[in-house]
């Protein structure tokens, strides 16, 4: 691959804005993954009380249950959201570049 | 003092719990062999046979490197997807995260959260770009832009590290599993599991180690959820149910389902929540995986459905473990002696094989101990695959050859690669056998964490890095974290039988993680040589390559 393809790809606004709203929700995501995980730890750790809160009369669901569950469904819906926007919108965007620059040559 | 040293005994315990280091370590160490099981051993064989059939038909695939270190780059993201989750669980998540459950209630359902997490920050941050800059290896990735020789070499070294420790837990723990499930004595066992890995990963590279996975990962998919459906039908399907009952016999009774001391202490929390979540990342049997794809839209859905699958398990061993509590815990045919609450027949990880037993007879047990020897083989055999690549492709072809090995000559080393790690593993399980392994998995994913992972992750977000940084950050990663552990209570006062740990935490991602970035970054800031500048410049093209995957690596064609 020339360095010449990779140039002209590298001056498209496309190509920045792609790697901006990609790059952005990627972070976002990873952000909200790794601060309810960590507020999740912090709270076994310092509040284990709360944890044990049963929050339903009559039910043996405890908060520390019902965060674990929560985790696991929400971190793979974000993956889920991650991939159909990358795998759609963002590779679109990508192909589009690529095209562009295959094509101004 | 003595609340600390417990919570770091639990953690310990807790982690080992993934490899079949736990089970030499903790419970199937020191049990008698068990009377020869028909049931398990004849499914076992037509486990055998089918996948020696694939390794055959896969062998006629087999005709180039491409084909060996990543079945051509044509596998599916559901395929590949099962085959991730595959590498992932091991039969330990099986046994032991089952047995943490029934003994430790929702302590082990928190710990299994820490071991999924992972899969999401690799979805986000790194699936695309691995599959866009690597080719065979994640060295590949690290020495794109950087002294192939040296950052290559140091690469393997680390990725060679974290299989062998990787390799020792798991065949330690399967002549021990084996011994207890089929009756085969210890070194037979090992001889059977390193011929049968040598015999896949020589002859059919990663399209017959791909698919022993798939098949693995289905079938302990199916076993669990048949063990889990029947378990929980004596409770008819309901939660409350089956939670009431538990908490009434079970010792910790109410705080069952309240969290205890597993995570309770935060450093030692945080630490083990970072080494799992990065070790994952730098696992080299893993990565591979990122590189049997199309291109980065499959390598997204490869980790979508990996992680769907292991959340998935993860919450059917929880309610295995439950279900256990009543099923298992309070039938007199499962104790030694008889004793309700004593010992359990062939130790503590043995709660899913009885479960299975309690519910479906044994049939189903001997289907489960096939299920879990065939796990141990295939996740072996991903480990043997990764760590031959390391050998042939990073330092034979590209450090000793430069680049002029031919395809042939790359292929022969890889197999006498393969051949000679198959061997250095049954020799290291033979050697360990009564030795307690349980921190060689603390090991491996603090190796991958901690001199993997930063290098990678620096190499592809980071202009700045530099074949110095590289250097310096993946060696004080690789020897801090090694250091950490040895110095932990795991091996200073386990192995080693000194009174007191000299590092009082169980994981050592937290200091050994830091250590590698900030060595990384200061080297690379202070490296002003003429190589450091032309490493940064190249930049810019790998940014591009890694975001768009114009001129990566695409699958061959058959």
């Amino acid at each position: 691959m020339s360095s010449a393809t990779y140039e002209r790809i590298r001056k498209n606004p496309r190509f920045t804005e792609l790697v901006e709203r990609r790059g952005r929700y990627a972070w976002i995501l990873s952000g909200i993954v790794f601060v309810i995980f960590y507020i999740f730890v912090l709270a076994v750790a310092f509040a284990p009380d709360f944890m044990s809160i049963r929050p339903f009369a009559g039910s043996n669901l405890t908060i520390g249950i019902l965060a674990g569950l929560f985790q696991f469904i929400a971190f793979w819906v974000l993956s889920l959201l991650y991939v159909r926007r990358a795998n759609g919108e963002f590779d679109d965007m990508n192909k589009e570049i690529v095209d562009a620059a295959w094509g101004g040559k | 003092m003595r609340g600390s040293n417990s919570l770091v005994r639990v953690g310990a315990s807790a982690l080992t719990l993934f490899s079949g280091a736990a089970l030499a370590g903790d419970a199937i160490g020191e049990t008698a062999k068990q009377a020869v099981n028909y049931n398990a051993i004849g499914m076992f064989v037509l486990f055998v046979l089918l996948t020696l059939g694939i390794t055959y038909w896969a062998a006629n695939r087999t005709k180039t490197t491409s084909d060996f270190y990543t079945a051509g780059g044509g596998i599916t993201g559901f395929q590949n997807g099962l085959a991730m989750a595959g590498d992932y669980m091991s039969a330990a998540t099986l046994l032991g995260l089952t047995a943490l459950m029934y003994s430790k209630g929702v302590d082990a359902y928190l710990y299994m959260i820490a071991f999924f997490v992972g899969w999401p920050i690799i979805m986000f941050l790194m699936a695309e770009r691995l599959r866009n800059l690597g080719r065979f290896t994640f060295a590949d990735i690290t020495s794109y832009r950087l002294n192939q020789g040296k950052v290559r070499t140091m690469a393997a070294i680390s990725s060679l590290v974290v299989v062998c420790f990787y390799l020792i837990a798991q065949m330690v723990g399967a002549g021990q599993l084996i011994k207890l499930l089929f009756g085969l004595d210890y070194g037979i066992a090992l001889v059977v599991v390193g011929g049968l890995m040598m015999i896949y990963v020589a002859f059919g590279g990663m399209v017959a180690t791909t698919w022993v996975q798939i098949i693995k990962a289905c079938l302990l998919l199916f076993g669990g959820t048949v063990v889990m459906l029947l378990a929980m039908s004596q409770f008819g399907f309901s939660y409350e149910e089956l939670t009431n009952r538990a908490m009434a016999v079970h010792q910790l009774g109410e705080k069952l389902l309240s969290p205890g001391n597993l995570l309770a202490e935060p450093v030692s929390a945080i630490s083990l929540g970072l080494g799992l979540m990065f070790g994952l990342a730098g696992l080299p049997h893993i990565l591979m995986r990122f590189f049997t794809v199309t291109n980065a839209k499959e390598a997204r859905k490869s980790v979508l459905y990996a992680s769907g699958f292991v959340a998935y398990f993860f919450n059917v061993v929880a309610l295995m473990g439950l279900c256990a509590v009543i099923i298992v815990g309070q039938n007199p045919d499962f104790f030694e002696e008889g004793q309700i609450g004593g010992k359990l027949i062939g130790g503590g990880n043995m709660v899913a094989m009885h479960l299975a037993r309690a519910v479906g007879g044994d049939l189903l047990l001997g289907f489960l101990s096939a299920v879990a020897f065939a796990t141990i083989l295939a996740v072996v055999s991903g480990l043997a695959l990764a760590g031959a690549s390391a050998i042939s492709h990073d330092i034979y072809s590209r450090v000793i050859k430069k680049g002029t090995a031919s395809e042939k000559a790359e292929l022969r080393v890889s197999k006498m690669a393969t051949i000679a790690l198959g061997i250095v593993a049954v020799v290291l399980g033979l050697l360990f056998e009564k030795m307690n392994v349980a921190f060689m998995v603390a090991l491996a994913f603090g190796v991958a964490a901690s001199a993997n992972f930063p290098v990678l992750i620096l190499s592809m977000y980071w202009q700045g890095l530099t074949t110095r940084g590289a250097l310096a950050g993946g060696s004080l990663g690789l020897l801090s974290a090694v250091a950490l552990v040895v110095l932990s209570k795991s091996v200073w006062v386990t192995v080693l039988g000194y009174a007191e740990p000299i590092f009082p935490y169980t994981q050592p991602a937290l200091f050994s993680m830091p250590i590698a970035f900030l060595a990384a970054i200061l080297v690379s800031k202070l490296d002003n040589s003429a190589e450091a500048r032309s490493e940064r410049e190249a930049f810019g093209d790998q940014f591009v390559r890694a975001q768009t995957g114009v001129g990566a690596a695409t699958a061959a064609v058959h």
